[in-house]
């Protein structure tokens, strides 16, 4: 039957998804070093491990700093663009998106090694500083699409029935846009966040010695018997990445709520 | 001390509340407004009527002060506007979309304005249900504004406004968003309010009715141009051109040949009425090059039944198409000497029959209805 092979593809489509990353909380929880069926038994030491570990929790406050700090950057300057660009038009407004979007596309690995040369090259340590730096530039993009929905569905005309009602345009934004767009805010900054915390290739190439929780992952698996706390770290992040893009969604559609607009879609 | 002279009514609308002079407006090449030249008197109801595109909504914007203006001056009592931005103009604008504010509560909505005058908490929520309680909306108060219906945002857009008590309130489409039967209603709580507060109220509509049924005087808009102000009565009896005619309601228009014009009166032939003596105030109209015309209402002709006499004039037509509205009947004829159908609207009377198609009939008419375009 037609509908059956449907359901077929669509199961083993999601086993592939989301078996590998059950393996996580399996191992993470397993008594032993090494990462292979048969189960040996329940332990929680992993946990304990991973958390004694100094270079991980350095590497763990690296990656919040630079999430964060991405994050509120990125979210900042989507907030300018996406503003811009719904609101006003310009001289230049297609292709100077279009650049500022560009690294949404562009391979990671070309603006890692692009920002690598200049930054060699114009003198800058390399730093968790540059970290950031690169972080922004691939985290702005996503702000900036994520926040233009929220400023393009806000009628044009509540902004200008606050300033006929006597608000000055900066009190206007305060008043008005500001908490209308504020889920859009929330989603750009906790998916700002999530981009930048497993990123890779950018925080290889720029961390010069300071290592993110990704790049010291990497790091450890050239030792077999870090692997199991490495499964424990992993299971946390994966709760987390969960529990960000559910807050996200919460925001977003309490959003939605309030102002009682219609669902168009989210993230879940 | 000696008490302040009450305005008398009358010395109110005498005033001038807003003037237009030579206003032009050019968005990069289109030139949307055309050397507007107008006066709005102080308490009086206006309206800018015409098609979309037109201008009237640009019109008001720059009175709102969104829309700055090209060439020309805006005055608003007495004041150039010119260098006024719009949070600054004793202005308020009821928008076409309403503006609620989606994430305050009614109240908040209505107060809004008020945060600047710095009253106290029992001071601006009393003001506040006084505004509410003008608009027909006692307790709503505490609502969220995203759950109200059309009809109840428009009347909290209306206390928002009104609340700020501006001497002039701008209305950019009110009522096209609401049912027919809502639209009717709102019409006539906007004349009463209108009355009660006393302020300049402008209309921006495309709906010619009703512009006519709100309105002190109208502006009638067409391409960036004031066509005709004046009256709705003389709007409808005597629109200055076919085009206003045309907009205004339903009027028919017959081919006129003019046989001399002296000492005001105008002597004219027109097919299906003969020779008509008319005066000179009958010939306001503008045929924009289609030859003399002339027009008339189709409820100044009448169908004489049987025993009935004209007043005036009578002529022969064939009825040729009968449309039936309950109160009224509209009737399509053939004037005899005419080419084209006129359209006469009847009122049904109880007892005496709609008629066939096909039917003679007597027909009268005077030659006082009539309008001639040249």
């Amino acid at each position: 039957m037609k509908s059956s092979g449907l359901r077929i593809y669509t199961i083993a489509y999601l086993i592939f998804l989301y078996a590998p990353i059950l393996l996580l909380p399996l191992f993470a929880f397993n008594d032993s070093k090494v990462i292979a069926f048969p189960l040996s038994g329940f332990t929680t030491n992993w946990f304990v491990e991973m958390w004694a570990d100094a270079q991980l929790r350095n590497a763990l406050k690296n990656s919040l700093i630079v999430a964060s700090s991405a994050a509120i950057l990125a979210t900042g300057l989507g907030i300018f663009a996406a503003r811009a660009t719904t609101r006003f038009s310009f001289p230049g407004k297609g292709p100077i998106l279009g650049l500022v979007m560009l690294p949404l596309v562009l391979p990671e690995m070309i603006v890692a090694m692009a920002l690598l040369i200049v930054l060699l090259a114009i003198g800058i340590p390399l730093s968790i500083f540059t970290i950031i730096l690169g972080h922004v530039l691939i985290c702005t993009p996503f702000a900036i699409a994520i926040l233009s929905s929220a400023f393009q569905s806000l009628d044009q005309s509540l902004e200008e029935a606050a300033y006929d009602l006597g608000e000055s345009p900066l009190s206007t934004f305060r008043l008005i846009i500001l908490p209308l767009v504020m889920p859009g805010i929330i989603s750009s900054l906790l998916i700002s966040f999530t981009i930048s915390l497993d990123e890779f290739i950018i925080a290889f190439f720029l961390g010069g010695s300071e290592t993110t929780l990704s790049v010291y992952i990497f790091g450890q698996f050239r030792f077999p018997a870090k692997v199991p706390a490495i499964m424990a770290l992993g299971t946390i992040l994966v709760l987390l990445s969960i529990s960000l893009l559910a807050s996200a969604e919460f925001f977003r559609r309490r959003g939605l709520a309030r102002s009682g607009t219609k669902n168009t879609g989210g993230f879940l | 001390m000696t008490a302040k002279p009450l305005l008398a009514p009358g010395a109110a609308r005498a005033s001038t509340m807003i003037e237009f002079r030579d206003v032009h407006k050019y968005y990069g090449d289109y030139h949307a407004l055309r050397g507007i030249t107008a006066t709005i008197r102080a308490g009086e109801f206006f309206s800018l009527l015409g098609p979309s595109g037109c201008g009237k909504t640009t019109l008001l914007r720059t009175i709102a002060g969104f829309e700055g203006i090209s060439s020309g001056v805006v005055l608003i009592d007495g004041k150039d506007v010119a260098a006024v931005p719009a949070n600054k103009r004793p202005t308020n604008m009821v928008f076409q979309s309403y503006a609620i504010f989606p994430h305050l509560t009614v109240a908040e909505n209505v107060g809004f304005g008020m945060r600047r005058e710095g009253l106290a908490k029992e001071a601006l929520a009393s003001r506040v249900g006084e505004a509410l309680e003008m608009v027909g909306l006692k307790g709503f108060g505490a609502r969220a504004a995203h759950a109200l219906s059309g009809g109840q945002r428009q009347r909290v857009a209306l206390a928002r406004a009104l609340i700020l008590k501006p001497k002039v309130l701008l209305l950019d489409e009110p009522l096209s968003a609401l049912d027919k039967k809502m639209r009717e209603q709102m019409q006539v709580e906007l004349i009463r309010l209108q009355r009660q507060v006393g302020i300049t109220f402008i209309l921006v509509t495309h709906d010619q009715e009703e512009a006519l049924v709100m309105s002190d005087r109208i502006a009638v808009m067409f391409e960036g141009e004031i066509a005709q102000l004046a009256d709705p009565e003389t709007l409808y009896r005597r629109p200055n051109s076919k085009k206003v005619a045309d907009f205004i309601g339903t009027m028919n228009f017959l081919p006129a040949t003019i046989l001399s014009e002296a000492g005001g009166k105008i002597e004219v032939t027109a097919k299906g009425f003969g020779a008509v003596t008319l005066t000179a105030d009958q010939a306001p109209g503008d045929a924009a090059g289609t030859g003399a015309m002339v027009g008339f209402r189709p409820e100044t002709l009448t169908i004489l039944f049987d025993g009935q006499t004209a007043v005036d004039r009578e002529s022969m037509a064939t009825i040729e198409e009968v449309v039936y509205y309950g109160d009224m009947t509209y009737y399509d004829v053939k004037l005899d000497g005419t080419e084209t159908a006129t359209r006469i609207s009847m009122r049904n009377v109880f007892g005496r029959p709609v008629l066939d198609i096909g039917t003679r009939t007597r027909i009268a008419w005077s030659p006082g209805a009539l309008v001639l375009f040249r």
